[in-house]
């Protein structure tokens, strides 16, 4: 492959890359922000996502780098969701007069990580797209510095997370030593005949690894107090997008590189899944913070998409990339909602907060409604499509994955209490006072809205065109 | 293209749209609680004429689904509905008891009145939804779409303890249709479709049918409800307003029956046949058991709850009796059920809008200044009973007559709920109708208004004519439950 083969393969890539240095230098000079810096940054993204649309199919740097369907689909996702994060994250710091540029270039760096964990072709790539991704991550949690509880969490994830980065690095570390190749092709034709007990062990610490950064149970900890001390907007990215990316990481590598391991990563899956349906589920019951019941709602969401992975094949890897698809769209517009919502000039985080919202503010409230219903699975919400493909995928896969699957639904009739507890809040209880009415919620009141729609009813139309679609990149994950 | 049932079902959304738009544009004007009536009143009003019609061109001889749409949807589903003899007069029952439950609502909801007509309407395209749904998945949205608006209307328009009521409803449910969702999705996979037609001609594999048999029946045995899942139900009528208890015992009880009738019957007709002594011995308690604890009740709605319970026990039976009396007893005891149980709740909400207490004991001697509506609850109250000449009197002799050929100590058992009826129903007409008005508070209650008149007299009607001529019933039930029963008994036996 010619060189400038490659760089046609990593355009998005390089674009992302080569704007937010411009980015960089612009915002250094200027000092500030502007309306016309964050359309720049969102018009660099939607350059990316169209690049990584229209991008040959290929492998790039000697196949550290793919360009295929399944990157391509993930990119356009990826992308979306930080384009929709920037203006939104944006305007909420504007409000509390925090607006820096940064917040733009960190986000196209988040987003550059992403893109390359989602293209990955062995494991160099796959850990400097982490790398990257986790590095912007942790700097966005604390991105109100003047804020203790910004601040603790932006250090509580990164503690956590680098951690993570060495248990992960450990892992590649292990399976290079027993294997002799980092590549997933080489590792898939290395352990062909069956696998070694040395490359499991590095297996599972990889897996570990990227379980801490999808937040899956035993992995969870830092899950609830990030949520509850980031920025409001930012969860909502954080929440979607990366854990988007390490799903599809995952995918790609345990199906491309341990395809003769299935049974092994199998049960970790599915154990990794039980765990966190339980705990998202139980622990979510005692959670008086809605960021932090929020933290648990994710857990057990990622948990079905863990069942989803776990079935395996195209059928899996399509249920899991439609459930984190849909997922990502419900969460961003929870935490739009969120944002979007102050009482007395403070943030709406508790459930008293938003006792009577549905006589305040019926939009909101119903859309809040809409996204609780949604992550409870119930029909005919986009939540229950994304769990719809996941069981069938399981059911199709064998015993152990439709068991796991019964056992992760009964999990969310537990998790239907808080959920329900939330609607009864906003719907049921007495309003205590004016919720404000700030200037600026714009931006956050619409794509809150939108997001709303989305779950219900859109959602039943888009399928006809994504459900192809994700097939399409689920076969190129899959390596067929 | 639109055929008359997507019409039927999506008919309710427009006149959501219309409150929304009400809503969005003049959220403060004093009249939009009105207009909002007015606009549910001529859209379920509209829903039943289009429903007549339905039923006017509907081929009786036709034992399969008419009326049938089909449009491919994803993963292998289809937008697929129509109606059989089965399911078109479950459609007619909804679009028959909304316009009342509107009625009945008029004067007693004055709070959020926009919110509340948006969720009975949309509770009536889902109800109207889940009768014609002929695809699994689809059938399965409508079937648990439909507990947010049920949640919503007990949790905000109800009781005093109506947040537990409601929570209560809801987890139970779900935990049922949970079960349901896993055999669904089971189903999908082994036969390799979604569509209700095929996977009722699908031979399951017996033991597999045993499973599927099971998470079905977690579900039907909740919604209907059957002994021992039944406590949400009390709780859930008590705290319901009104026409949320009419709607809940007329319509939302009768899709566990539809559900036996229409999944477990015709698809495990294996696991329906190994399973009847469950359903009988669990039916015989729910209508002993409950009418003994009917009896002891001191809340007037508590009692026509568990009285709901106990003839649900009937509807059961008759299923599973698998022949053509039990089955067409069971239809037309849920159908008649479902105007008798929706006119007695009516009946209790006639004096507890009153005297807001529905305290039997706090009554007494209504006759003396009620005598309209004295005469009107005699006329159901017989009917709950299962008086000839109404329409109770012919549900319960034929599920008796089809389960006496299959088990006679069964229906001996289940004979003497006939009589436990007559007591608790007697009992409780005598101590709120007759005597002397004891309670002085009692001196001034008006008898029935031209609102209430006017909400009672299609239901006396229907309480008449189906138990005068139920011929009217089973013309349009025959050939679909023959049909039924040929095949269940082919393969069952």
């Amino acid at each position: 492959m010619t060189l400038s083969g490659d760089i046609a393969l990593a355009l998005p890539q390089l674009i992302l890359a080569g704007s937010a240095l411009v980015l960089l230098i612009w915002g250094a000079y200027q000092g500030k922000t502007s309306a016309l810096f964050t359309f720049a940054a969102v018009a660099a993204l939607a350059a990316a996502a169209i690049a990584a649309a229209v991008a040959p199919v290929g492998r790039a740097f000697g196949g550290a780098l793919i360009s295929d369907e399944g990157a391509a689909f993930a990119q356009v996702a990826i992308f979306a969701a930080s384009a929709v994060a920037i203006p939104l994250t944006d305007r909420w710091l504007a409000q509390r007069g925090d607006q820096h540029f940064e917040l733009a270039v960190l986000i196209i760096l988040a987003a550059l990580g992403m893109s390359i964990m989602v293209a990955a072709g062995d494991l160099i790539s796959l850990y400097i797209g982490i790398e990257l991704h986790s590095l912007a991550l942790y700097i966005l949690a604390a991105f109100r510095r003047d804020d203790a509880k910004s601040s603790e969490a932006g250090l509580k994830y990164f503690v956590l997370g680098a951690l993570s980065s060495g248990l992960l690095l450990y892992g590649a570390s292990l399976i290079y030593g027993f294997v002799g190749s980092v590549r997933f092709t080489d590792i898939a034709a290395a352990t062909h005949g069956g696998v070694g007990l040395g490359v499991i062990v590095g297996l599972v610490f990889v897996i570990c690894g990227i379980a801490f950064k999808v937040s899956a149970a035993p992995f969870h900890m830092w899950t609830p107090d990030v949520y509850e001390g980031a920025p409001t907007p930012i969860v909502g990215f954080f929440a979607g997008a990366p854990k988007l990316a390490a799903m599809a990481l995952l995918a790609r590598l345990l199906t491309v590189g341990f395809p003769g391991a299935i049974d092994q990563w199998r049960q970790i899956l599915i154990i990794a899944a039980l765990l966190s349906v339980f705990v998202g589920s139980f622990a979510g019951l005692a959670q008086s913070n809605l960021k932090r019941l929020w933290a648990y709602s994710s857990i057990a969401n990622i948990g079905y998409a863990l069942v989803g992975l776990a079935a395996g094949g195209t059928a899996g890897v399509q249920s899991m990339l439609i459930f984190m698809v849909l997922y990502t769209i419900d969460v961003t517009g929870f935490f739009a909602c969120l944002a979007a919502l102050q009482r007395d000039g403070r943030p709406m985080e508790r459930f008293s907060d938003f006792a009577g919202l549905m006589k305040e503010r019926p939009g909101l409230a119903l859309a809040i409604t809409a996204f609780s219903l949604s992550a409870l699975g119930l029909p005919p919400f986009s939540g229950f499509w994304a769990k719809f493909y996941v069981f069938k995928a399981a059911l199709a896969s064998g015993p152990l994955t439709t068991w796991a699957a019964v056992i992760a639904l009964l999990g969310s009739v537990v998790a239907a209490f808080y959920y329900l507890r939330l609607i009864k809040v906003m719907w049921l209880d007495p309003t205590p006072g004016a919720v404000d009415r700030p200037a600026g919620g714009a931006v956050a009141v619409t794509i809150a809205y939108a997001s709303a729609l989305f779950a219900i009813p859109v959602v039943m139309f888009v399928l006809i065109k994504l459900d192809p679609i994700a097939t399409l990149a689920a076969a190129a994950f899959v390596g067929r | 293209m639109v055929g008359i049932l997507s019409l039927l079902t999506f008919l309710p959304l427009v006149g959501v749209a219309a409150i929304l738009a009400l809503k969005a544009f003049a959220p403060a004007d004093p009249r939009g609680p009105s207009a909002a009536r007015w606009i549910a009143l001529a859209t379920t009003l509209a829903v039943f004429a289009l429903s007549i019609v339905l039923v006017a061109n509907f081929d009786i001889a036709n034992p399969g689904f008419q009326f049938v749409e089909d449009a491919p949807w994803f993963a292998g589903l289809h937008y697929r509905m129509g109606v059989d003899g089965i399911s078109i007069l479950f459609v007619l029952l909804t679009a028959f008891l909304l316009p009342l439950c509107i009625l009945a609502s008029w004067k007693t909801i004055q709070d959020r009145v926009l919110e509340y007509m948006i969720a009975f309407l949309v509770l009536e395209a889902l109800v109207i939804g889940v009768f014609c749904a002929l695809d699994l998945i689809l059938f399965y949205l409508f079937f648990e779409g439909q507990l947010i608006p049920m949640f919503l209307i007990i949790g905000i328009w109800g009781g005093q303890r109506r947040v537990y009521a409601a929570f209560k409803f809801f987890l139970y449910t779900l935990l049922g249709s949970v079960l349901m969702l896993a055999a669904i999705l089971a189903m999908i996979s082994i036969a390799g479709t979604s569509s209700i037609p095929a996977l009722m001609a699908y031979r399951f594999d017996p033991a597999v049918q045993t499973w599927l048999w099971l998470a079905f029946f977690a579900s039907f045995a909740v919604k209907l409800p059957m002994w021992p899942v039944h406590t949400w139900l009390p709780d859930a009528h008590v705290e319901a307003p009104t026409a949320g208890s009419v709607i809940l015992a007329g319509i939302l009880l009768k899709m566990g029956g539809y559900g036996f009738l229409r999944f477990s019957l015709p698809m495990f007709p294996a696991a329906s046949h190994l399973f009847t002594p469950l359903v009988f011995t669990l039916s015989v308690i729910a209508i002993v058991y409950t009418s003994l604890v009917a009896f002891r009740q001191l809340d007037f709605k508590k009692l026509i709850a568990y009285s709901s319970v106990a003839h649900m026990g009937f509807v059961t039976l008759g299923i599973f009796s698998g022949n053509l009396q039990g089955e067409q007893g069971a239809i037309f005891q849920m159908l008649s059920h479902g105007v008798i149980s929706g006119a007695l709740f009516l009946c209790v909400g006639v004096v507890y809008d009153r005297m807001h207490t529905r305290e039997i004991a706090f009554y007494g001697g209504l006759a003396n200044r009620m005598p309209w509506y004295a005469a009107v609850f005699m006329l159901f109250a017989m009917g709950n009973v299962g008086l000839p000449g109404t329409s109770g009197f012919v549900g319960e002799i034929l599920t008796m007559t089809g389960t006496y050929s299959v088990s006679t100590w069964t229906t001996i058992v289940a004979a003497t709920g006939v009589i436990l009826s007559a007591v608790y129903m007697l009992t409780v007409y005598r101590r709120v109708v007759f005597g002397e008005i004891t309670n002085t508070q009692l001196m001034t209650i008006s008898d029935l208004g031209l609102r209430e008149v006017v909400i009672f007299t299609p239901l006396i009607v229907a309480t008449l004519a189906l138990g005068l001529a139920p011929g009217l019933i089973f013309n349009v039930t025959g050939s679909a439950t023959e049909h039924l029963v040929a095949a269940y008994n082919a393969v069952a036996r």
